[in-house]
């Protein structure tokens, strides 16, 4: 051990243990955690499904038909239905995890987390219910 | 970026500023959108709502600002979510500035042809 340690120019390497590339198999709430990572590709095609709609209004209302009659096709409801429930996941998660990112204090306080995520659900009940006023007729 | 390095990327609060506004965007609206427009009108749950109706929401300057800020902040919600499942999820940490590139480009191409699509609406 007395020997003059060995000083190199740059730093060491540390040492890391090799992760699998699956890594996201091993435990359910890893799964979980990839699930809510990938809801996100989901929130993107929405953004595409809705710029199609909104182009097909704009082309008139054979076109508008046509894009309901296209999107009544096996294919794309099982990409909404399972895009719906990926974005669900997303509200959900995000909505649970409003408490942890928002610390609000009140009378020097601090709020429940539970008022902050339910104040978030209680947005999502009223802005759902504009929506639907808005739209269906 | 060999120039700004000493700056620490001062973009990067920014980008999870337009994360967080957008995910909330995106978790507030889209459910109810997406149930609507890609189950209950396609498939009959309820009355699909008429042209001119639609037309008449569309035209509105309110739903045009709305839709058009909901797609963009939804889109960089998705690069940047994205972009770190990339790097978490898969590991190719060595093909990051290429995912950078992909995802926060694609936010702003498919912002820009958002803002074009809402715009052609007759108003």
């Amino acid at each position: 051990m007395n020997q003059q340690p060995n000083y190199t120019e740059h730093h060491p390497r540390w040492y890391r243990t090799r992760v699998s590339t699956y890594w996201w198999l091993e435990k359910p709430a890893y799964f979980l955690f990839i699930l809510r990572e990938l809801s996100s590709v989901f929130v993107a095609w929405f953004v595409v499904f809705l710029l199609m709609l909104v182009a097909a209004v704009t082309g008139g209302a054979e076109s508008y038909r046509q894009f309901l009659a296209w999107a009544a096709r096996p294919g794309v409801v099982a990409l909404n239905v399972v895009s719906l429930l990926f974005v669900l996941l997303h509200t959900i998660t995000w909505f649970n995890l409003a408490p942890q990112a928002m610390a609000v204090r009140f009378r020097g306080k601090r709020v429940p987390g539970i008022w902050i995520a339910g104040s978030n659900y209680a947005a999502w009940v009223i802005v759902s219910g504009v929506v639907l006023w808005l739209i269906v007729q | 970026m060999p120039k700004g390095v000493e700056h620490k990327r001062p973009i990067e609060p920014l980008l999870w500023l337009l994360f967080s506004a957008g995910g909330v965007l995106a978790a507030l609206f889209v459910p109810v959108l997406l149930f609507l427009f890609g189950l209950a009108f396609p498939l009959g749950w309820l009355p699909a709502p008429s042209h001119s109706h639609m037309l008449a929401l569309f035209g509105h300057p309110i739903t045009r600002i709305v839709l058009f800020v909901l797609c963009v902040l939804s889109l960089f919600f998705w690069a940047h979510r994205f972009r770190y499942t990339l790097y978490d999820g898969l590991q190719i940490k060595h093909l990051n500035e290429v995912i950078n590139v992909l995802c926060y480009g694609g936010a702003i191409v498919g912002s820009i042809v958002a803002g074009y699509i809402l715009w052609q609406v007759p108003h």
